[in-house]
């Protein structure tokens, strides 16, 4: 049945360059997909063929240790050839253009280019560029596609549905492409999403995007069904955004007293990785009765397979 | 050189009031000899006739705000390629801004910028130098003796005074050598790598935001000092509504000076960017619509004087960059006549007004006799037909550079003619 339903919907991307470009079905289509490799990421045998003979460059601009080694995982079960460039240690920082390295690979004939890179717009600027598909991995503060889909399908196993939850997104909202992304699915699933931090790191006008915006961590968890916390990065705790850590921590961390707030039977999320101690209290994350954190990373490499599959499938 | 004359054509000249259908006859120095309804066919006979009828005829356009390569980025832009550029725009004069390489901080540069505009370029070079050495915002450059060598303004160009300290002494030594103070209003700290408004479109986008209170902030700082002072004061762009409150506080407080806004800030908006196209990144960013209408009415009010075009050439290598590496400007020399004349299409502007912004009123803030179709003055003159389309093509531009912010706009009305000093630089 759920076979005969997925062939009938197109997905109609060549890139998945932002949950943005996708329609409702389409991401349905990922997550209906990707059910099927959470059961294969399970048994002995995890090898596929599906992308047998087909090449994956993952071409990391920034340093990352479980996105592109979930990227890497999803490539290889499929049977792809993958192949890692960490451009952070490479010598094409120096004064090579984006398009230029873009052009040496696509010369390579590679079918699916995996780009993280720190300015916004970097993955959409690449796709334009090259003749292979091209798969977001984070872009600056813009989207970070895949984050997100593995966090519907993570909420989804969860709580059976997305439809209708309270989602609370925590922290540093301002610098945040999972933040973005997620609020675009979320939303689009037809969840309430709201977005907690405080008001320096909270874009001015993110109620624009249809969320309700909280400085206050109690009101914003009220009654919430998934709590997503986001990482803090420690050089923004100096005066520049929020005068301490231990400031930031009293107010806007995730701890056992905050989230009584939430609904009682309310999971957390994080895309990782954790500051203990800084955005959450360490036993909390550890809590097998509320963080989901783990199966997060499960979800991911599921995630992944399924957006590598459909993108090749939807080129042929 | 024989005479010359443009015959049946609609005379338009702000600074002496005249709209009306006639002619112009241009003497055999290239200067104006005789202007209204008795110069016809008849009366010019000894003269090389031009019928340009049902066609606008108004003083060359001084545009008070441009970027050439020379000395330093030639592969950008050089007086040859700009000039070519201008007088296919109806664009006759140019206020050159100082950030070359090395910079127009001193007397050397300043003399070579002079011989090198001289030799080169058909157009009239109005050369800025800097108002600080190095254009650092710390020592003042010498306005005087730069003055005497044929500097007609002083600005740092892309970059703004950010002391106030300085900025005081620039106002006071300024008004002692009475030279013209142009300020591009930005504060550096609230600007820090900022790229486009700062609206719901950063954040969608994800990109560092320019808000409007740096502009605000240099600006209400300028003319809180400058009320001390009263010397010859221009603000380069503004960009935003709030800025104009500002300014019309300022002025309902008798204070004397003028603002200039760029075409792109009148006829685009901060939507235009789209999914990051490094041609619309501009300094200052484009804004809201709301923004872009308030301009407008600034201008009709007479709160803005001067419309540039803010041409800066780029190569394709600066601007085919992530939208954050790329570097800011568009090229707009050729396109500024006819993106006003949109404005005067769809109704936002009158005639008159947009054609005094470009001409009378720039000729007058930089001190210069031209912009004018006066007797006696230099003909320099751009006839232009007012309705007809076109659009705008990249691969007709005669810029060095092609980042055009408009590719393929279509628009309405084109420039046909422009003399300058009585030569025909340009037909079309």
């Amino acid at each position: 049945m759920a076979t005969n339903k997925i062939q009938a919907i197109k997905f109609n991307h060549t890139h998945l360059l932002g949950i943005q470009y996708l329609s409702i079905p389409e991401v349905n289509l990922i997550l209906d997909e990707s059910l099927a490799f959470v059961d294969l990421n399970r048994q002995e045998n995890k090898k596929l063929k599906i992308l047998n003979g087909k090449t994956q460059i993952n071409l990391f601009f920034e340093n990352s240790t479980r996105t592109l080694s979930s990227f890497e995982l999803a490539g290889k079960r499929l049977g792809a050839d993958v192949m890692n460039m960490n451009v952070a240690q490479s010598a094409i920082k120096k004064g090579e253009t984006l398009i230029d390295t873009a052009m040496t690979l696509n010369a390579m004939h590679p079918d699916i280019l995996v780009i993280r890179h720190q300015d916004s717009g970097a993955a959409n600027l690449l796709s334009q560029k090259v003749n292979c598909s091209v798969i977001n991995a984070g872009d600056g503060r813009r989207e970070h596609p895949t984050q997100a889909l593995l966090d519907a399908m993570t909420i989804k196993m969860k709580k059976g549905k997305i439809e209708g939850l309270r989602v609370a997104i925590c922290g540093d909202i301002l610098h945040s492409r999972v933040a973005r992304s997620n609020i675009y699915l979320l939303n689009m699933l037809g969840a309430e999403v709201r977005v907690v931090g405080p008001s320096t790191l909270m874009p001015k006008y993110i109620e624009g995007f249809g969320v309700k915006s909280f400085t206050n961590m109690e009101q914003g968890l009220e009654g919430c069904d998934i709590i997503m916390m986001l990482r803090m990065q420690t050089e923004r705790m100096d005066g520049s955004y929020m005068p301490s850590t231990r400031e930031y921590y009293e107010f806007f961390a995730l701890d056992y007293k905050k989230i009584k707030n939430a609904k009682s039977d309310a999971l957390i999320m994080h895309p990782g990785p954790m500051n203990r101690g800084i955005e959450i209290d360490t036993n909390l994350a550890d809590d097998i009765n509320r963080s989901i954190i783990v199966q997060q990373v499960e979800m991911g490499v599921a995630v992944r397979m399924a957006v590598l599959k459909i993108l090749m499938e939807a080129k042929q | 050189m024989k005479k010359k004359a443009i015959i049946n054509t609609r005379i338009l000249d702000p600074r002496n009031n005249i709209d009306e259908i006639g002619g112009i006859l241009i003497n055999d120095i290239g200067k104006i000899e005789a202007i209204g309804k008795k110069v016809t066919k008849e009366n010019v006979s000894n003269a090389e006739i031009y019928d340009c009828k049902n066609k606008v005829s108004i003083p060359g356009i001084i545009d008070m705000r441009v970027f050439v390569g020379e000395p330093g980025f030639e592969y950008k832009e050089n007086f040859r390629t700009l000039s070519q550029a201008a007088v296919s725009g109806g664009v006759t004069g140019v206020a050159t801004m100082p950030n070359t390489l090395p910079l127009i901080d001193n007397v050397s540069t300043l003399d070579f910028v002079k011989r090198r505009s001289r030799d080169k370029s058909i157009i009239k070079i109005f050369p800025m130098a800097t108002l600080t050495k190095g254009a650092k915002g710390l020592d003042m450059t010498e306005f005087g003796l730069l003055k005497l060598r044929g500097a007609w303004g002083f600005t740092d160009g892309t970059q703004s005074i950010q002391s106030n300290k300085v900025m005081d002494q620039i106002f006071n030594y300024g008004k002692n050598t009475d030279v013209l103070i142009i300020q591009f209003a930005q504060d550096n700290e609230l600007s820090e790598n900022g790229m486009i408004n700062d609206s719901l479109q950063a954040t969608k986008l994800g990109l560092k935001s320019i808000p409007e209170s740096a502009e605000q902030l240099i600006i209400e700082r300028d003319l809180r000092l400058l009320e001390n002072y009263n010397t010859k004061y221009h603000i380069a762009l503004i960009s935003s509504k709030k800025s104009l409150e500002i300014i019309k506080n300022a002025k309902e407080r008798g204070l004397k000076f003028t603002v200039g806004v760029s075409i792109n800030n009148l006829s685009l908006n901060e939507n235009d960017i789209g999914d990051f196209k490094t041609f619309l990144k501009l300094s200052p960013p484009l804004r809201s619509e709301e923004d872009r209408l308030a301009l407008i009415d600034g201008v009709k009010q007479g709160l803005i004087n001067v419309i540039v075009s803010d041409h800066k050439p780029e190569d394709e290598e600066s601007k085919r960059l992530t939208f954050q590496q790329a570097t800011t400007g568009a090229s707009g020399i050729e396109s500024l006549l006819s993106l006003g004349l949109e404005l005067v299409h769809n109704g936002s502007c009158d005639l008159n007004t947009l054609i005094n912004n470009l001409t009378s009123s720039p000729a007058k803030i930089l001190g210069i006799r031209n912009g004018t179709l006066s007797v006696g003055s230099e003909a320099d003159i751009t006839v232009f037909d007012l309705d007809k389309p076109w659009v705008f093509k990249k691969e007709n531009i005669k810029s060095k550079s092609k980042n055009t912010a408009i590719e393929d706009r279509k628009l309405q009305g084109k420039v046909e003619k422009t003399f300058i000093n009585g030569d025909l630089v340009f037909s079309e």
